[in-house]
């Protein structure tokens, strides 16, 4: 089955795993900020294992709302908890920080939902949540909603680069 | 009066109240006040010497009416800033000061800072600082910004509640910590966010958490030591809510047995809402408290059929043992949103002929409602704004009636609901005052869009099943302030604002009328007329309570907090991202363009004539 996900990015789109083990990321890969002592260690981009699956982040955004992260977050332009769809984070844009921030949850009134969904549904979440600010490929977002229009579609989410949680290149 | 908590009291001030009532003539006279006639002070039930505010809404009637008068129609035009403090908290500043013995007392947003200013030297330096540290987390679980609603006093004493649900008892002369009770659990969405009352050693306070399925209650803590006296649940068997042989409800809707229960689903009552985030008020001739029930949840009405008592209601209830006397359920089923929890201001006035002890309550759906404060029943309740979501108040049966094409049905998008979930006014308190006989309405004009979805009940998460919509109502305005006439059933006058008026209001007996909008600007206006009188414009936008108190000095000073948030001040205070136009449980859209009004932040500003 991996060889023939690898074998077409297409396929990974259409994909339905149903049994899988998503691991959450290794503890000490989880980073919060750029800043690093000595010299900057290129970025290592750990592959979201969902972020090509727009299965997997339609269940996302199924979950998204069963889980009240809606009601907290609204579609995404916030409440209770921060925007979504923005370029700002607190804890991070890349899969791990969303992830870690799902599951351990975060100070100022982010429950901590690890103890109660497990990391495959986790990482759906985290890919769901970066379809908001359209950070995953275009081909993979949810195009539609099935209520009401609050906003556009997440597959219309202009890319919102993470202004302040993005490593920066070296500067001159 | 600073021991204002026993009957008599009431007596006593009404009394104070009468001379001061009629100083103010002369300089009364300006704008279109003449066909107002001016009376003596009888209607208000506890009204103070005005030399210090001693309590969020001034009195237990809840006036917000103050006997000054060195401040009026005449020279309000004058107003200058004396001094001004930083609470150095970013968030909606929705408190009112206290003002007792020569000190003030300002309670800030989470983290719920407590700052004693003393008013006797210039400038005002602080006295002591007390932090209660809240859990953090408890920011996550608060509906509508981590705003606190203010302190009360009693007995050399300063109580107030932190977001986190604790209610804390604080010694006015040092700042030192006397007791601290906990009364809520965050990890239920409990969080306590009104001002609390206290009554006879009593210290009256309720919970906050209707989005988030709590099953809401008031509590009464023994001042001295802050152990729980009583509680009464406001959803479950009659036992819990404190009702017993005294309870005697006007209309046949509220009489039953265990309507806490029985108009539920099965065991939906336990995660049913019905908090009290809301002012109290209390007479101390019958003995009676008074306070509103928060929304029932979730807010789906599809999920709950029934009239999901004591939801969305008013209670009237004896502070000694908490025993519930009657209830009126303003909106029977809520469909909307449509909270009970507006403030129930208390005044005597004749009504069609006869002397009768009244209670206004500007209600959420939308209906100025006027009760009779010793049996519950409903004179009047008229709409003060555009409402297509009920056809009006039966006033035979007590029952509202909704307008079935404005019912919510889950999936589908209902369109122009009007009022909006915040309804025609939410939280900001009015004030009135009993030589003009007039009501200060500071309220908004709002409608939605509106679908109701499935909700799943999970702990500490929001309850709610709807996404919704906000945008400004008929009239392209989105906010008023007014003054409602309650015998004659219509506005006096009204002055339309561009925002939602989310501040309280503050009326005096030198006729001047208070307020703040939420673009910043702290306004006088002739009470008689509402002609504008003085405008100030603070650092950021105004929802917070003024008060009014005579200084050390001898002169009279109005004091705001200025500092946008709240529910209508989220997008600003918090950040909120407007492309989707459900942000803030769906606020947000209405006030897209209030970040180009105003920023953050979080300043008293206290004036006075030069
Ligand atoms: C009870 C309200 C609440 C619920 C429910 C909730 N969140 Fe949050 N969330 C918050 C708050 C508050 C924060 C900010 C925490 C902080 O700053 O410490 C936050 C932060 C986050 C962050 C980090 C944002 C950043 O800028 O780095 C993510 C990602 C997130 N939440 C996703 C979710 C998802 C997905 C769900 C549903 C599984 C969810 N949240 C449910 C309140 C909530």
């Amino acid at each position: 089955m991996t060889a023939l996900l690898a074998a077409s990015a297409a396929c990974e789109r259409e994909t339905r795993r149903f049994h899988d083990e998503a691991q959450p990321p290794a503890a000490g890969g989880v980073r919060l900020t750029a800043l690093e002592p000595g010299p900057a260690t290129s970025s290592r981009a750990l592959r979201h294992p969902y972020e090509d699956n727009a299965w997997a982040v339609s269940e996302g955004k199924r979950l998204y709302s069963q889980f009240n992260c809606a009601g907290c977050h609204a579609h995404g332009g916030g409440g209770m908890g921060p925007p979504l769809m923005d370029a700002l984070w607190r804890y991070g844009a890349e899969p791990e920080n969303v992830f870690a921030s799902i599951a351990g949850g975060r100070p100022n009134g982010m429950p901590a939902f690890g103890t109660k969904v497990g990391a495959t549904q986790i990482w759906q979440l985290a890919a769901y949540v970066r379809s908001m600010s359209g950070l995953v490929p275009k081909d993979v977002a949810p195009g539609r909603t099935d209520h009401m229009q609050v906003k556009a579609g997440e597959q219309a989410a202009p890319e919102a680069v993470p202004r302040n949680a993005a490593p920066e290149p070296p500067a001159p | 009066m600073r021991f204002r908590a026993f009957a008599g009291a009431g007596l006593i001030t009404a009394v104070l109240g009468c001379t001061d009532g009629n100083g103010g003539d002369a300089a009364a006279s300006a704008g279109a006040a003449a066909n107002r006639t001016r009376v003596a002070d009888t209607t208000a039930i506890a009204s103070g010497s005005g030399a210090e505010w001693t309590q969020v809404a001034g009195d237990d009637a809840n006036t917000r009416y103050s006997p000054l008068d060195e401040i009026n129609t005449a020279n309000a035009a004058q107003l200058t800033l004396a001094w001004s403090f930083s609470t150095g908290v970013n968030r909606g500043q929705e408190a009112a000061p206290l003002v007792i013995d020569g000190t003030m007392y300002v309670v800030t947003p989470y983290p719920n800072i407590l700052y004693a200013l003393d008013l006797t030297q210039p400038g005002a330096p602080t006295r002591w600082t007390y932090r209660p540290e809240p859990l953090a987390a408890a920011q996550g679980v608060a509906c509508c910004d981590v705003v606190n609603r203010g302190p009360a006093y009693a007995d050399g004493r300063i109580f107030y509640n932190t977001l986190d649900a604790h209610t804390v008892a604080v010694d006015a002369a040092t700042g030192r910590e006397i007791w601290r009770t906990r009364l809520g659990d965050i990890n239920r969405g409990e969080t306590m966010t009104m001002a609390p009352l206290v009554v006879k050693g009593k210290v009256l306070v309720g919970v906050s958490g209707g989005e988030f399925g709590v099953r809401g209650w008031l509590t009464a803590l023994d001042a001295a030591s802050g152990a729980i006296a009583w509680r009464a649940y406001h959803t479950g068997p009659d036992a819990d809510v404190l009702i017993g042989d005294r309870f005697k409800p006007f209309y046949a809707m509220d009489q039953g047995t265990d309507l806490g229960v029985t108009s539920w689903p099965p065991d939906m009552w336990r995660t049913g809402g019905g908090g009290v985030w809301g002012f109290i008020s209390y007479d101390p001739d019958l003995d009676l408290i008074y306070y509103g029930t928060a929304n029932p949840g979730p807010w789906n009405p599809d999920l709950r059929p029934g009239d999901n008592k004591w939801t969305a209601g008013i209670f009237a209830r004896d502070p000694d043992d908490g025993a519930a006397v009657w209830f009126y359920q303003t909106s029977p089923h809520d469909l909307y949103d449509h909270d009970g929890i507006n403030e129930s201001i208390l005044v005597d006035l004749p009504w069609q002929g006869r002397d009768r002890k009244l209670l206004l309550h500007p209600g959420r759906n939308g209906y100025m409602y006027v009760i009779d404060r010793a049996t519950g029943e409903v004179l009047a309740a008229d709409a003060f704004g555009f409402v297509n979501s009920a056809r009006g108040v039966d006033l035979r049966t007590g029952r509202l009636i909704p307008e079935p094409s404005k019912a919510p049905v889950t999936g589908r998008v209902v369109r122009m609901i009007c009022p909006a979930a915040p309804g025609m006014k939410d939280w900001q308190p009015a004030a009135w005052s009993p030589r003009l006989r007039l009501l200060f309405v500071p309220h908004q004009n709002l409608c939605m869009d509106h679908e109701a979805l499935e909700a799943n009940y999970i702990s500490g998460t929001p309850y709610l099943g709807a996404d919704a919509k906000y945008y400004g109502g008929p009239g392209g305005w989105r906010g008023r302030f007014g003054a409602w006439d309650p015998v004659a059933r219509e506005w006096a006058w009204t002055i339309e604002e561009n925002f939602p008026v989310w501040s309280g209001a503050l009326v005096t007996a030198g006729d001047v009328a208070f307020y703040g909008t939420m673009e910043g600007w702290f306004k006088a206006v002739d009470a008689a007329s509402g002609r504008e009188l003085w405008r100030f414009k603070t650092g950021s936008g105004i929802i917070g309570q003024p008060v009014t108190y005579r200084g050390p000095d001898g002169k009279q000073y109005v004091a705001i907090l200025s500092g946008v948030g709240g529910w209508s001040g989220a997008i600003v205070s918090a950040d909120l991202d407007p492309r989707d136009s459900t942000a803030g449980a769906g606020f947000a859209s209405a006030m897209r363009d209030l970040p180009q009004h105003t920023t953050k932040g979080g300043t008293l500003y206290v004036f006075a004539l030069p």
